[in-house]
């Protein structure tokens, strides 16, 4: 995809309303938003409810299909569909993740994970959907394994980071874990070979070009060679590895940082998000909405990234999470505030500058 | 005898006298008003200090001179100074501080809260814990940190 030559826009598609507290979370649902399929999106809350939002395939506007509520008590902080988009992980401040089923439109609680000391922060599904990471303020990293009969078996608790753990997610290929923390590392953990055991095999810190501050979450291009962190150090850091090594299976292929953005945002980055042509998204606690790409003018030393559309005034308050829909053909771009809305946004080329062209 | 308390026997000072805001000699009520140092002030003066009978400003551990207000840019920083230097209280002092901040001023605004540099011994970790507003979620759905928190802030609700 080419982004030289012409000038974009995020449009605003709707606001969708209803929930009663800060929005944290975001999730599309995996294969819905083409091919006749309506999108579906959920979102998470202070107001310690999911609600699943559906689009009319008649008038195109999402509305709210479910709200899941009475079973977590406290803030749900993250949710994070199946990747058959079956079930739904949603992670809360109650200190428990629950697994729901979507049964005809109707979402039922069919399994509650228990285990962290206190609030649970991120939920993540691998690429099969075989396994489930939760992190938390206990410090910890639970990995899970997805038995038969809605039965979820503890395989793993993970210990390095040295405070609260703000965000788990699976490398899109291969099963890799990536935590990020309130202690301004990011830690790659892989499987023995030998014992199934889980360990650290990097921490991306201040020593290798980190972060200076906590980093709230990170996300990775469509291939998986690239990695993309935000943080509370007002940057966006791109990391890169041979996804070629990695998926030899000898076991060590490192991230190396290749790139910080800084200087755009000037509040704490709480989300960032890589679609799957390219685009990376960021928001953060400035209400703005930010676009960057790969820039074609490469520098001897790494790819540099340049600044594509910056959208002021995104949201009334913090955006807290953009999410871009997993289907190339829409570009869409979801966003959730402190204001309490979602925002369903469409990015494509600015009309005002095609009529220019005609 | 050992007292509980962090500081047994803090400094107490003079309330500075009342003043009302500067009143225009022509009032256009159509003026947008704006936010400024002695209205952040007078939000938080009357805060109560978690362990002693006295008001923040009692104890000076927030002064109209250590906030800094930017109405233009919805911007307000207040760096507050804790009686001691390991005053276990500063994280719940600035707690109370955001909370009533969050409930006193638009929703527009963006509130940065410090702990005055070299007065805390853990100043860097108050620092990043109260601004974090995650943890700010997390505390504030604790029902004993939220009643701790209400007491301090009930006289300063005049």
């Amino acid at each position: 995809m080419n982004f030289a030559d012409e000038i974009f826009e995020l449009r605003e598609l709707q606001r969708l309303e209803g929930h009663a507290d800060r929005v944290w979370g975001l999730a599309w649902k995996p294969a819905t938003g083409a091919d006749g399929v309506p999108a579906v999106l959920a979102s998470c809350s202070g107001d310690k409810t999911v609600r699943v939002w559906e689009q009319s395939p008649l008038t195109g506007s999402f509305q709210c299909k479910a709200v899941l509520e009475e079973t977590h008590n406290r803030t749900v902080r993250s949710c994070a569909w199946s990747p058959s988009g079956k079930l739904l992980a949603t992670a809360s401040f109650d200190a428990t993740t629950a697994i729901w089923e979507d049964i005809g439109g109707d979402f039922a609680c069919i399994s509650t994970l228990e285990g962290h000391e206190n609030e649970v922060k991120s939920v993540s599904w691998n690429a099969s959907g075989s396994l489930l990471a939760t992190c938390g303020r206990d410090k910890s990293v639970w990995i899970w394994e997805v038995l038969p009969h809605n039965e979820f078996d503890c395989v793993s608790v993970l210990q390095g980071h040295t405070q609260d753990v703000k965000m788990v997610q699976w490398h899109p290929t291969m099963d890799i874990l990536f935590s990020c923390s309130y202690d301004n590392t990011i830690k790659i953990w892989a499987e023995d070979g030998d014992n199934d055991d889980w360990h650290c095999v990097q921490t991306l810190n201040e020593s290798n070009s980190g972060h200076t501050s906590t980093v709230w979450a990170l996300s990775f291009n469509a291939t998986g060679d690239k990695m993309v962190s935000c943080s509370d150090d007002l940057t966006i850091k791109i990391w890169g590895s041979d996804i070629m090594r990695m998926q030899s299976g000898d076991g060590n292929a490192p991230w190396k940082h290749l790139s910080t953005l800084s200087g755009y945002h000037d509040r704490t980055i709480f989300s960032v998000h890589w679609s799957r042509d390219g685009i990376i998204a960021s928001g953060a606690a400035d209400d703005a909405i930010r676009l960057f790409v790969e820039s074609e003018d490469h520098l001897v030393d790494g790819p540099s990234y340049k600044l594509l559309l910056k959208k002021e005034k995104a949201h009334e308050m913090d955006v807290n999470a953009v999410q871009w829909s997993s289907m190339e053909v829409n570009r869409r771009l979801a966003s959730a505030s402190d204001d309490g809305t979602v925002k369903i946004w469409e990015f494509a080329a600015s009309s005002a500058h095609k009529k220019l062209q005609l | 005898m050992v007292s509980g308390l962090i500081n047994a026997n803090p400094v107490v000072y003079e309330k500075k006298e009342r003043r009302s805001r500067s009143t225009p000699t022509h009032v256009d009520e159509y003026a947008v008003e704006l936010i400024d140092q002695l209205e952040i002030f007078d939000h938080i003066r009357d805060i109560k200090d978690p362990e002693h009978p006295y008001s923040l400003e009692e104890l000076k551990v927030i002064s109209e001179d250590a906030i800094e207000v930017d109405d233009k840019r919805s911007y307000v920083r207040v760096t507050f100074t804790p009686t001691v230097e390991h005053c276990s209280m500063a994280t719940v002092i600035g707690l109370c501080l955001r909370v009533k901040l969050m409930r006193s001023l638009p929703p527009r605004y963006k509130v940065d809260i410090r702990v005055a540099p070299g007065t805390h011994a853990t100043e860097a970790a108050v620092n990043k814990q109260l601004n974090d507003k995650e943890r700010v979620a997390a505390a504030l759905e604790n029902p004993n940190l939220v009643d701790m928190v209400d007491e301090c802030l009930a006289p300063s609700y005049g």
